[in-house]
This record gives structure tokens, sequence and C-alpha cells, in this order.
């Protein structure tokens, strides 16, 4: 724990005196990996990461980054984090160039280092070819993509990362995850990241945790997370007419088969690396596996578990508000 | 920790960086630009010429009968006819008195010239009002939180929005100075043209005050209809309780107070007494006093507000 690159102990934030966004959450992000806080909207993620990127003072508890503690080394902190907020902060009337060098001219990077890094920066995230371009012109992709070459302009050491896919489709997600992981191979940097996709960070993240109502309820990698539910659902028949159910059990992290009119329920562990077992326990014994198929639960079954609720039930309704309030704030602008 | 990473921007970089990107935004948008060359240029010319009080005492405007009879019992000795005043040999009379009238009230002998010089402050006004609204942007776009998680100095925040309203207003009032003596601005006898760089420090000592006064207001600001709003409560009575259309000295005691406090008066008083008034050394020193003290005081209320209030 005390290596950990992100500790927060007891970490609290009090909104107008009783409204609790962040109730003494407690984590360690190990260096090098992705660390994610899933949850749905309101959940307490973006109040977190503005604690931790010093931006918002905690009511109570405390937390370091790198050994700085975020209340009172900011200034320290603030220098070895790169920062990709939720919403498009890149100035509209800019063009894509100007947007880096002001993120790097905020750190005080010299004029020729910054020159540097931005030409880098655009190339990585291929925007090398839109640069001169205003802002206004850019698709919610290439947006995403310029907020993250900003973030990394002070070659930071820890990245956060507030809903990086907020509000894109499909393929632009895929593809802002490629570049996510790109970056992070390139620089070896320890990512923090919020998110609300199960996808995301199903695909993304090392670790999970997940926050509801301001509290960690569970933290693990998504495999162990998924395993925690009581693992996989092999569902298989055999040709002969003989019950086997037993001799199922008997395997190593099979947990619970069930009989289903000649057609095996089983419950297990490492379902991928189970499933062979079962067949080629039942092979030697004679019979003779004619249909075998295999289910994973997925990161909303454990949320189900966890939280009692279904995720997507949340995220559909508020997602669709929240798209509607960034049109606004954007025709406004 | 390695400190390969660490540059500690400095105060000035920081806040040059944020103020270059406000200037940028002003000067890519060219509606807004033409703009702010248009709005003065329509004050000047609607407001300065139509309001012609110059004008009121001339000869035409004071037209008496040319016989004035008057009755009553207050010439003594009383006579019950009455007396016959010679009413054109009167307004003659009047008509010369109109300049020097102008004169003892505006300190100047056209209302062009004196109304020119309020509309530097009516400017410098309208732009700090809106240096509050910028700061409501910049947080209601995220581009506040970004700046806010960089090693920034949170005063260079501030100072930034400070400047580019600084400059924004000596853009706007060069612009008027020079529309003004095109449409007829008098120079004093005594002006001097190095008088012109005082006059743009004292424009920059009110821009500094009242752009921190009203970002302060802003700071904590989400909403820009609440920021709206304060601007138009205030605008227009701190406009008209100051010297800028009229002179204090013919307000009632309630406004002349407001006006003796109002730092507008200070502002337009300095200029005036370097371009168009005679020019009073001691009068014009006690204006920059005046002035210093209140960019002093209130760029250091804002800057330490901005410590206390930035991070929540």
């Amino acid at each position: 724990m005390s290596d950990d690159v992100i500790i927060a102990e007891g970490l609290t934030k009090v909104f107008n005196k009783h409204l609790m966004a962040v109730d003494h959450v407690n984590f360690g992000v190990k260096h090098g990996e992705i660390f994610g806080f899933l949850g749905p909207n309101g959940a307490g993620k973006t109040t977190t990461i503005n604690m931790l990127i010093t931006i918002l003072k905690p009511t109570e508890g405390k937390a370091s980054v790198l050994g700085f503690d975020i209340a009172k080394q900011s200034n320290e902190v603030r220098n070895v984090i790169g920062v990709v907020p939720q919403e498009y902060t890149a100035d509209e009337d800019l063009t894509g160039w100007e947007n880096v060098i002001l993120c790097a001219d905020l750190y005080g990077i010299p004029r020729n280092v910054a020159n540097e890094r931005a030409s880098e920066l655009l190339k990585l995230v291929e925007l090398s070819d839109f640069k001169d371009k205003k802002v206004q012109t850019y698709s919610g992709g290439m947006r995403r993509r310029l907020e993250l070459a900003c973030g990394l302009v002070n070659r930071p050491k820890v990245l956060f990362l507030d809903e990086p896919t907020l509000g894109l489709d499909v393929q632009t997600r895929t593809a802002t995850w490629e570049y996510i992981r790109k970056l992070k191979k390139e620089f070896g940097m320890t990512l923090f990241m919020t998110t609300h996709y199960l996808e995301e960070a199903d695909a993304l993240c090392d670790r999970i945790a997940i926050i509801d109502h301001g509290k960690i309820i569970v933290v693990g990698t998504p495999q162990d997370l998924k395993h925690s539910l009581g693992g996989d659902i092999i569902t298989l028949s055999i040709k002969e007419n003989a019950d086997v159910s037993e001799l199922i059990s008997s395997i190593e992290n099979v947990k619970e088969v069930k009989n289903e009119d000649g057609s095996y329920r089983i419950k297990a562990e490492y379902g991928e690396v189970t499933a062979p077992f079962v067949i080629e326990t039942l092979r030697r014994k004679g019979y003779t596996v004619t249909k075998l198929s295999m289910t994973e639960p997925t990161l909303n079954e454990v949320y189900l578990e966890y939280t009692g609720k279904s995720m997507r039930d949340i995220e559909e309704s508020r997602e669709a508000f929240r798209a509607q309030r960034m049109t606004m704030m954007r025709a406004r602008a | 920790m390695s400190k390969m990473n660490q540059h500690n921007p400095s105060m000035f970089h920081g806040t040059w960086a944020l103020t270059k990107r406000e200037l940028k935004k002003w000067l890519k948008e060219p509606i807004i630009l033409l703009m702010a060359i248009l709005q003065p240029v329509i004050w000047m010319g609607l407001f300065g010429k139509a309001m012609n009080i110059g004008n009121m005492f001339s000869v035409g405007n004071i037209n008496l009968p040319p016989v004035i009879p008057i009755q009553g019992n207050f010439i003594i000795p009383p006579q019950s006819s009455g007396v016959n005043i010679n009413g054109t040999a009167l307004s003659q009379m009047f008509a010369s008195f109109g300049p020097t009238l102008m004169k003892n009230i505006f300190g100047v002998s056209d209302y062009f010239s004196y109304m020119s010089v309020g509309m530097i402050s009516f400017i410098v006004l309208f732009t700090t009002m809106f240096s509050g609204m910028s700061i409501v942007w910049d947080r209601r776009l995220g581009f506040l939180n970004k700046v806010l998680s960089t090693p920034v100095s949170r005063a260079a925040i501030i100072f930034s929005k400070v400047l580019n309203a600084s400059f924004r207003a000596m853009f706007q009032a060069t612009i008027i100075l020079a529309l003004a003596v095109v449409f007829g601005l008098q120079v004093s006898s005594t002006f001097n043209p190095v008088y012109v760089l005082a006059v743009y420090a004292a424009i920059f000592l009110l821009c500094l005050g009242l752009s921190s006064v009203f970002l302060a207001l802003a700071l904590r600001s989400t909403k820009w209809e609440t920021q709206m709003a304060i601007v138009n409560l205030i605008n227009l009575p701190l406009m008209f309780a100051s010297n800028t259309f009229f002179p204090i000295s013919q307000m009632p005691d309630w406004i002349q107070a407001i006006a003796q406090v109002n730092p507008i008066s200070y502002l337009t008083d300095a200029i005036r007494r370097l371009t168009v008034m005679e020019f009073d050394v001691s009068a014009v020193m006690f204006d920059f006093a005046f002035l210093s003290i209140f960019a002093a005081v209130f760029s250091i209320i804002g800057i330490m507000l901005s410590w206390r209030y930035l991070t929540k």
C-alpha cells in the first residue's frame, strides 16, 4: 500500500453540509496500472477525481499522489499529473495547436520544448493534419484526442481521465481506448479513470472499484469481480442416458451442477479452463459430450450483484438527459 | 521525486499565456472586433452630438419678446402702470453669458468635448463589466477546472482577465479619442501630447480596479444570468452618478455623495483636465491618487478572494 501511486484514506466530500458526495473512501492505485472508478452518474466519481487533481478540497480524510499530499502540496501534485476532464475544455476559437501550446504554457514549459512536444503529441493522437484548424470544426472523437494531447503535455506520471469516452459513438469509443492504451505504453504512466460504461471498465481497466452513493462497494480486477459471482455457466449435454451430476461435481472449480432433462447447467469458476477439464473427465469415463456452451458473467451482473440494481437502466435515462444538457451548453456558447 | 518535469511556471508566464488566449479569441472574432469599434462611434455620434447642451445657451435659443411688460409692486418706487423691459437687449445679454455659463458649469465651452471624454469612462465601465462574464463561461465550459488543475498561479487566472479587459478598454478608448478629434473635440491650450500617456495610465488604473471588482463578484458564480443581472443593475447608476455626462456640482447632495466616491468620476476628471480643460497639476494628482488606491485595494481583494474561492 505504501508504494501505491495514489493513496486515499477516508476521503470524504460533503457539499452544502448535508450532501455526502464521497463517503470515506479508501483505495490505493498501484504503479503502472489503469485503475477505474465504475458507477452511475452522481455516484461521486467526478468529485473524487476533482479532489485528487486538487481542484476540490476534501471535507475529511486525506489522499496523496506520488507521495504528495493533495491538500498541503497541491502545487507539487499539479506538476506531476495530467488531467483529461469530462467536458471538452479546449478553447473552440483557438486551433488545436494553440490549445496544446496554451496548456504547455500553463505548466511553464519553455517554448522550444513546448513546440517539440506539441507536434509529437498531435502526431500521436493523429491530429497533425488538423492542428491549424479551429477546434470548432473538430468532431467529438477529435476533441477527445486533443484533450488527451493537452493532458499529456507536461509528461505526467499519473494521468486522470474523467469519463474519457462520454458521448462518443461505439467506433470512436473503441478507437479512443486504443489511443489511451498506446499513450499509456508510450509514457509508462499510471492511469486513474472514471466511467459509467461497463464495457469500458472491462476493456481498459486493470482494476476497478465499483462506487455507488459515494461509497466504494468492491475493488478488484474485472476478472476477479466476475468470478466472485460464482463463476461462469457451462451448459452441456451428453449422448449417454445417465446422470453424471456426481462426476461433474467432483471436478475442481465446479460449484454447482443441475441436471435439467439431460442438459447439465454447471456453475464453475474459471469456466474457460474448467470446461475442457469437464469434457476430458467425461470422456475418460466413456461419455461423449454432444453439446457445450459457456456464458461468462458480465460486469453488469457484477454491478447488479453488488448494488442491487442494473447499471444499464440507470445509464439509459441519465445518458439522454446529459446529452441534451451538453447540447444546450454548446448552443449557448 | 524526479525533477525533470518541474518547470514551476512564473506568475508572469502563466498570466501572459492566459491573457494571450483571451486576446486571440477577441481578435479572431471579426464581428466582435467590429462591434467594439462601432459601439463608441455610435455613442459618440448619437449622444455627443444629440445632447447639444452648449447650443442651449446660444443666441438663437434665448429669444425673448422685444418688449416684456412687468407689473407689480416689486420695483421701488412702486409704479401702478408697471415697466417695460427691452427684451431684445436682454436676449443678447444672456447670449453673451452662454459660453461663460458653459465654462463655469462644465469647464469647457462645448458639450461635445465634455462628453466625448466621458465616453472613455463609459467604455471602461462596460468592458470591465464583461470580464466577470468570461470567468463564468470558463467555469461552465470546464476550462477553469482544467486551468485550476495545472500549477499555474491562481492569481494569474484573475490577473489575465484584468489585463485582457484593460487591453480591450484601451483599444476602444484610443478609437474614441481619435474619433472625438475628428468630430470636433477641442483640446485646451494647455494640452501637451505627452499627456496622452497619462491618459492611458489613468485608464489602466481604473480597469485594474473595476475588473477586479467584477471578477470578484463572479468568482463563485456558475450562472451567467446572475452576472448579467448584477451588471444591468449597477451599470447605469454608476454611469449617471458620476461626472461622465453632467457636472457633479449641479446634482442634488445625495447623488453628489455617491459621485464623489465613484471611481469613474476620477477617471473622467483626470482625462478632462489632461485634454480638454485647463491643466491643473494638483487636481490631476489627486485623481491619480484616488485611482491608484482604488486599483490597489480592489486588485488585492480580488487576488485574495481568488485564492480563497477558486478552489472549493
